[in-house]
Order: C-alpha cells, then sequence, then structure tokens
C-alpha cells in the first residue's frame, strides 16, 4: 500500500488544551499574591480556614454542576434547592422523632442525601424524559423549591429550637479532625470523588461523550438520557453535601438561604475552564473557581480599595473575563 | 465584470503550452505557491493556470495538498510563497469577501447553510432582496425554486434545510456559491454526498458553466467523473505538482497511479463464492416511520448484501430504523430468535451494528482521542471494578491500528484531526471491537481517498471471510457491484428488486433505482 497519506494539517496546535487547564489554577494564586500584598492579615492560617470554609457551599454544588454541565445540562434550581433541602433537615430536627442525639443528626443527615437526590431525579426526569430545555425545567424547579422553603416557613426562617442539638450539630463546620476543619475535608472528599468519576469511570466517559455529541454517544450504543439523568441525581447530592455543612453553620434557612449560589456556582464551573455546551469538564477547575470567587469576596472585605457592597459586580465581572480569556486561549473566532 | 483583453503570463511556460486545450484566456493562475503550517510545508511551489471556458481538475490523495490549494486560491488561505494573478496582473486576496468581490466563488465541501432557515432563506443570507423595509420572500423563493430546478432536483425552498436530505442541502450550497456573479467558480469535492442522478446534473451544470466562458477548478476522488467533466487534469502528491495533462490522455487508472506514485493493485479483492447457508438475519415487512417501506430481505453468513437507490429512497432511514435510531416497526429474527431493538444498545446486545453515514457528526466525538473512541461503544469489556483499565484499552488501541492499518503518527491525536479515510477504519474498529455477527455498513467510502477505500474494500470482504453477514448501503453503485454477492435496490422507501451475480450491474441498477428504463444512463460514465 501507499505510504503517501499523511495526515491533513490541522492549524490548531493539539495539546493547547492543558494551558486552559492550569489557567484556572495561575489565577487562583495571581489573587492570592494581590490579597497578601494588600493586607498581611489575608495569608494568615485563621483567614485561610475561613475563606476555605466559607467556600465549601460553592464548591461542593459546583462540582456536582461540573458534571451537569460536561453532559450537556444545567441546573439552575440548585441555590433554591439547598434552601428547600435546609428547612427540611431542621424541621426532621426539630420533630424529636428520635431521642438518640448522634443517632438524630445521622439521621438528618441520610435524610437530607435522600432528598437532595430525590430533587436531582426529578429535575433529571423532567428534562430527559420531558424533552424539556434543562434551562427551563430547573428554572421551574428553583421557583417551586424557594416557594416551597417559603411556605415551610410561613414567610419567616426555620431555625433548630433545641439548643443541644444545635451544639452538637455545630461541630461539623466549626470543628475539625487534626486540625483540618471538616468544611475543607468536604470539599476535598467532594472533589477526588467528582474527578474519580469523571475521569476514571466509564459513566464519567460516556458523561463526556454524551455533552460532546449527543448523536455520536446514541449510535454508540450509550443510554443518553440514563447517562444525564444520573449527572442531576449527583447534583443533587452534592446539594444535599453542602446543606449538611451549611445547616450548622447559622442553624437556620430562610427565603433568603442560598440566593444567588446558581450563579456562584455556575461562575466556578465556566471560571474552572469547564466548557458551558457540554464535553468537556475539569472538576479540579471548578474548585479553584469556587475558591477566586471566595477570596476575592474576602479580599475585598479585608481591603478598602472597593465597597465589598460591590462583590457581585466584581464576581459577575470575573465570569465574563474567563469566557474572554477561554476563546482567546482557543483561538480566535 | 470588466475583462481587459488578452493579457498573456510569461511566467508559466506549462500554462501558456500549445497543447492548452481549451484557448480561452488565462483567467487565473498560481505561480509558485508554497504554504506551511509550523515546521511542516503542506504545499511547495505549485503553479497551475485556469483558462476562461476550462474545467481543470485537482486530484490527488487526502494530505495531499488540494484542499490547502483551494483554500489560497478563494482567499481563505495566504500563502507563505508564491502569489496568484488574476488576467495576467498580479494580486493579493484579502479574504474570501475580496476574492468573491473579484468574481471567484468556492463551494465548500462541508455543509455551511444555517440549519433552521430555508434554502431560499440560506441563497439570499447577507444579500436578501428587499420590497421597501421588507425581505421580498416571494421573489427569493422563486430565485431559489428556479436555482435549484436547474439541478433537476424539487427541493421544497420553503422548509428549513436541516429537514432536507444531505444531497438537497449539498446541492443548495452549490446553488447559494452561484447565485454570486461569478467568473471562476471552484468546487471542493461537490458529488461526496450525491447519487448518481444528482451527480449527473451538477456535471451538466459545470459543462454549462464552461459554455459561459467561466473557468472550473474541480476537486474530486470520483476519478470516473473526472474523466467525464474535466478539460485538463492536475494531479498533487505531498503537497508537489507531480502532473498537468490533458483529460482526454488519462485514463482514471493513469490518475490514480500518478496520485500515489506507484502501481494501484486492483480496486476491488476477489470476490468469494456466495454462501449458501441458511439465512440467520432476516427482516420482514420492516418500516420506518413516515416511510411505506414494508421491507422485507435476509441476509446469510459470509453474505456481503449491498443496498442500492438514489438519495431519499429510504436506505439509511430503514436501517436507522432497524437499530432503535428512529421510529419505526416490523419483524427481525436473527439466528431464529424474535428481535426488537429500542436502542442501538439493543441491536449491540443482539450482534449486530450500524456503522453510521454520517461519521463526523453521529459516529465519533472528534474532540475525543483515538482511544477513547475506539472503546466508546465497548467500555464494559474495559471496566476493572470501577475504573476503565487504561492498559487494556491501549492494547485493544494498538491492535486495532494494527488491523486496520490506522495511520497515525502520534496515538493521542484527536479523531477530528484524522483524515477521512483514517476515521473510516476507527469507525470499523470501533464497532469490530464489539465482534458483531451482522454489520451494516452505510457509505463506507464517502470522501475517502483511492488507497484507503481499497483498504476499506478488503476489510469489509475479510469481515464476511469470518462468518459475519455484512450489508453495505451506498451510493456508488461501481463499489456495490465491486464487492457485494447480491444488490437490492430501493425506491421512493420500497424495496423495487435485487440484482445478483451476471446481473450486477450499473444499467440494471439505475433502471431499478429510477424506475425509467435508461433514463439516467451515462450518470457515472
Amino acid at each position: 500500500m501507499t505510504q503517501a497519506v499523511h495526515e491533513a494539517p490541522v492549524a490548531a496546535p493539539r495539546r493547547r488544551l492543558s494551558v486552559s487547564a492550569i489557567a484556572p489554577f495561575l489565577a487562583l494564586a495571581l489573587i492570592c499574591a494581590l490579597g497578601a500584598l494588600a493586607n498581611p492579615r489575608f495569608l494568615s492560617f485563621d483567614n485561610i480556614t475561613n475563606v476555605l470554609a466559607r467556600s465549601t457551599f460553592i464548591a461542593t454544588i459546583a462540582v456536582g454542576q461540573t458534571l451537569v454541565i460536561t453532559g450537556g445540562g444545567l441546573d439552575l434550581s440548585v441555590g433554591a434547592m439547598a434552601a428547600f433541602i435546609s428547612g427540611l433537615t431542621i424541621l426532621f430536627l426539630n420533630s424529636g422523632l428520635i431521642d438518640s442525639m448522634p443517632l438524630l443528626i445521622v439521621s438528618a443527615m441520610a435524610l437530607t442525601l435522600a432528598v437532595g437526590a430525590l430533587c436531582g431525579l426529578f429535575n433529571g426526569l423532567t428534562t430527559t424524559i420531558g424533552k424539556i430545555e434543562p434551562f427551563i425545567v430547573t428554572l421551574g424547579t428553583m421557583g417551586i423549591f424557594r416557594s416551597l422553603l417559603t411556605w415551610l416557613a410561613q414567610g419567616g426562617s426555620i431555625t433548630i429550637r433545641n439548643n443541644d442539638v444545635r451544639a452538637a450539630y455545630r461541630q461539623v463546620y466549626f470543628g475539625d479532625l487534626f486540625g483540618a476543619p471538616y468544611p475543607v475535608l468536604v470539599i476535598l472528599g467532594v472533589a477526588v470523588i467528582g474527578a474519580f468519576i469523571l475521569y476514571g469511570t466509564a459513566y464519567g466517559r460516556h458523561v463526556r461523550a454524551v455533552g460532546s455529541n449527543e448523536d455520536v454517544a446514541r449510535y454508540s450504543g450509550i443510554n443518553v438520557a440514563r447517562v444525564r439523568t444520573i449527572t442531576y441525581v449527583l447534583q443533587g447530592l452534592c446539594v444535599a453535601i453542602a446543606v449538611i455543612v451549611y445547616v450548622p453553620r447559622l442553624s437556620s434557612a430562610s427565603a433568603a438561604t442560598g440566593l444567588g449560589w446558581e450563579l456562584m456556582a455556575i461562575t466556578a464551573v465556566v471560571v474552572g475552564g469547564t466548557r458551558l455546551k457540554g464535553g468537556v469538564g475539569r472538576v479540579w477547575g471548578t474548585i479553584a473557581g469556587a475558591l477566586i470567587l471566595e477570596v476575592i469576596g474576602n479580599i475585598m472585605l479585608l481591603s478598602n480599595v472597593v465597597s465589598e457592597y460591590l462583590i457581585g459586580a466584581v464576581q459577575g465581572a470575573i465570569i465574563i473575563i474567563a469566557m474572554l480569556a477561554q476563546r482567546g486561549m482557543s483561538g480566535s473566532r | 465584470m470588466p475583462r481587459p483583453p488578452e493579457t498573456r503570463s510569461q511566467s508559466l511556460p506549462e500554462a501558456a503550452d500549445p497543447n492548452g486545450i481549451v484557448n480561452g484566456a488565462l483567467v487565473l493562475e498560481a505561480v509558485g505557491l508554497s504554504r506551511s503550517f509550523g515546521p511542516i510545508e503542506v504545499l511547495s511551489d505549485v503553479s497551475i493556470a485556469v483558462r476562461a471556458g476550462e474545467v481543470h481538475a485537482i486530484i490527488g490523495e487526502n494530505g495531499a495538498g488540494k484542499s490547502t490549494l483551494m483554500k489560497i486560491m478563494s482567499g481563505h488561505l495566504a500563502p507563505t510563497r508564491g502569489w496568484l494573478k488574476i488576467d495576467g496582473a498580479r494580486i493579493d486576496l484579502k479574504g474570501p469577501v475580496d476574492a468573491e468581490r473579484r468574481g471567484i466563488v468556492l463551494v465548500h465541501q462541508e455543509i455551511m447553510l444555517a440549519p433552521d432557515l430555508t434554502i431560499a432563506e440560506n441563497m439570499f443570507l447577507g444579500r436578501e432582496m428587499r420590497r421597501g423595509a421588507l425581505v421580498n420572500d416571494r421573489e427569493m423563493n422563486r430565485r431559489a425554486e428556479k436555482a435549484m430546478r436547474a439541478f433537476g432536483v424539487e427541493a421544497p425552498v420553503n422548509v428549513p434545510v436541516q429537514r432536507l436530505s444531505i444531497a438537497q442541502r449539498q446541492l443548495a450550497q452549490i446553488a447559494r456559491a452561484l447565485a454570486v456573479p461569478h467568473r471562476i467558480a471552484i468546487f471542493d469535492e461537490p458529488t461526496a454526498s450525491l447519487t448518481p442522478v444528482e451527480t449527473t446534473a451538477l456535471l451538466r451544470l459545470i459543462r454549462e458553466l464552461r459554455a459561459k466562458g467561466v473557468g472550473v477548478l474541480y476537486i474530486s476522488h470520483r476519478l470516473e467523473e473526472v474523466k467525464s467533466v474535466a478539460d485538463t487534469v492536475t494531479v498533487l502528491r505531498d503537497g508537489k505538482r507531480v502532473a498537468t495533462r490533458p483529460a482526454s490522455e488519462l485514463e482514471p487508472l493513469d490518475m490514480a497511479r500518478l496520485m500515489v506514485g506507484r502501481d494501484l493493485l486492483a480496486l476491488y479483492p476477489p470476490r468469494a463464492p456466495a454462501p449458501t447457508g441458511e439465512p440467520t438475519f432476516e427482516v420482514s415487512h420492516f418500516a420506518a416511520a413516515g416511510f411505506d417501506q414494508d421491507a422485507s430481505f435476509s441476509v446469510r453468513p459470509g453474505e456481503i448484501l449491498g443496498f442500492s437507490g438514489l438519495v431519499g429512497a429510504g436506505r439509511t432511514e430503514l436501517f436507522e430504523a432497524l437499530f432503535g435510531l428512529r421510529k419505526g416497526g416490523g419483524k427481525i429474527r436473527l439466528n431464529g430468535e424474535a428481535q426488537q431493538w429500542r436502542d442501538a444498545r439493543a441491536g449491540m446486545r443482539a450482534g449486530a451494528v450500524y456503522l453510521t453515514e454520517d461519521r463526523k457528526s453521529k459516529g465519533l466525538l472528534l474532540e475525543e482521542t483515538i482511544a477513547t473512541n475506539l472503546t466508546l461503544a465497548s467500555l464494559d469489556e474495559f471496566q476493572r471494578g470501577p475504573l476503565i483499565d487504561r492498559a487494556k484499552e491501549s492494547r485493544a488501541l494498538d491492535a486495532a491500528i494494527q488491523r486496520f492499518d490506522i495511520r497515525v503518527g502520534d496515538k493521542n491525536l484527536l479523531a477530528g484531526q484524522m483524515s477521512g479515510g483514517n476515521q473510516q477504519k476507527l469507525l470499523l474498529a470501533k464497532m469490530m471491537q464489539l465482534n458483531p455477527r451482522v454489520v451494516v455498513i452505510d457509505e463506507p467510502t464517502r470522501g475517502i481517498d483511492i488507497g484507503a477505500k481499497q483498504q476499506i474494500y478488503r476489510f469489509i470482504v475479510a469481515l464476511a471471510a469470518e462468518g459475519r453477514s455484512v450489508i453495505v448501503i451506498s451510493s456508488e453503485m461501481a463499489e456495490l457491484i465491486g464487492i457485494c454477492h447480491r444488490i437490492i435496490v430501493m425506491r421512493n422507501g420500497r424495496i423495487v428488486g435485487e440484482v445478483a451475480g451476471e446481473a450486477m450491474n450499473e444499467h440494471a441498477i439505475v433502471v431499478l433505482a429510477t424506475g425509467v428504463s435508461a433514463s439516467a444512463q451515462g450518470a457515472r460514465s
């Protein structure tokens, strides 16, 4: 046979992706350096652990969002879902159904996870079986979840009534294991499991395939609806994990709980280098993205250059800058 | 379009060669064009000249530099060295718009139409006709219809393009390109997804362009077509021009020889005798939704069964419905067991696979690696505990590269960076990971070069020799006749006949496919 067959030249260099893969970490390092310059207190142990702990909610939810977006979906309901599940968890803790304190808290956690998975399952089945755009479905459930909480709280807030329960559960947010605060361990754990699923398992590869090209996945015998639905269930579980850590922090849930979390989670995902239209997911990039958001907020509080009331504006600007940077890296379009 | 009087170039001895077949003035010349991407020179010192009223074919294997040359000549790419001349005067094209302004139009190989807009809307995109402040839809529809009718195609010009067949879209794209005033038309594999009837219409249109004095540059893999329509043939190999000759002096086999630089073995491998065993895959009274098909047929182990027909005959739809990829119903029996496949996975479990005709958007993940694509349909086989067994995957990749002669310098290449031939081999390798008993291959050689085609034919014959039942759907009658034991012909969604043995010839197939005796004769001659 002829040896004259050459690969058609492709103008784009192949390993370009690695640049965009490390970009979020470079950005995070740069922002931390700026933070240290602006205020020496930024690098103190207390401040760092505080920032990490506060970023737990968004980071955890954003790992789930990474899976959903990589699979070609989107979940706008996560903030409202967090509020709704928080309310249910606290109601259960207040119900006094179980006398044993440790058992009560563990049962509450299990219930939280189950409700989260169910909420995700509902989102997933409605988009896949109902064949409705995820944007619309989760916009709908966002309203439903938020409104359910407001109804449960009768317009006010739901608070853990029993002081003993509150004190015991408090440890989950404020406690530590050999000096490592639990929330930090939670971020690590969720990210490791998320990365394991996405990069190591056949299911993770199916998620990427479905997000990359649904037709190719279908013609390859992949059950697209099932793969997508499971991403929403995993997202629901991530929201539940965030709630487990969130409830002990304030011991209360109200209509303001989790407000805007969906936008922060999506921002973290996109800043981390995951492609918004699916097919490429970066779990560790998402963690970096979530930290960037939290660190910038923290720096704005510590320094007096910009009013902290502008945090939302800065975070909004970040997502736009991240998109521009991504486009710049993937060649001019 | 202003055209200066006869200005002859002195820079191109060969173009001014007295054996010039066409006497028109030189309209477009490429002088010593080279183009590099990074360190790789994909085009080196290529000069060609096109005259008014000449059809100049450019042929070569994938990677020979044809597309790069066409992109430079149509202003999509700047040369690293060399330049272009129009009417003997040196010019610098500033981009495709500039080229179009100077009368050079390019008909792209890839379909570039907005899928939600109609043919008419696409055709006039960016230069809509107006009546006052509103767009004049009626007039645009009328003109679009007229342009499509020039191809002998009755395509609805007012439905979204995505509802049309690939062939109809291709023709709409050609019509759109030619709607711009032009003196030079560049066609990049325009017939890759057309069937004989549309191909004939397109070739007729090209001859009309020639008669009007348009200079035509024509790229194609189909050498018979080149022979029939071209005046001059330029052969590229490895980015260099190896020959420019009058088409009358070259037979298709000579062209193929020049392209690969050595003698080719016979295009089709020797045919095994038709197997006589009992059929193991039987389909009866099957129909894809929206078609009145009532299709019944069966295949034996070791048999290669062809499916021929015009575009829109419903061949792809029938098999996609069989494999649960679209709606449909009927009876399927495999090895005596009744089957009903709700999705591709079900067919795979039963031992049957379908290789799509649309390898770029339905067959392969273009942004993923070769290995990821190879194992995508059979990932269950590559699991160890919860994880993917990368070592096993890597061994499978090596084996597939070996068996299907997938030619890649770097195994980390993305599927989208491979040539069409290698993509097709990869798609075949991917589905063969499932070790199926029934293999359906839709358009196995569309848009791939002759060397890779020859290999694909050998693979298909080898699959049958291993005792598998193979079904080949193709719009190229010659290849079906070359490799199949039997050919079933479809028309308007229905099976209208079957040819086998001595009766397998293009005439018989065309008569069945069109339903009109001798109407499309010479389609591929």
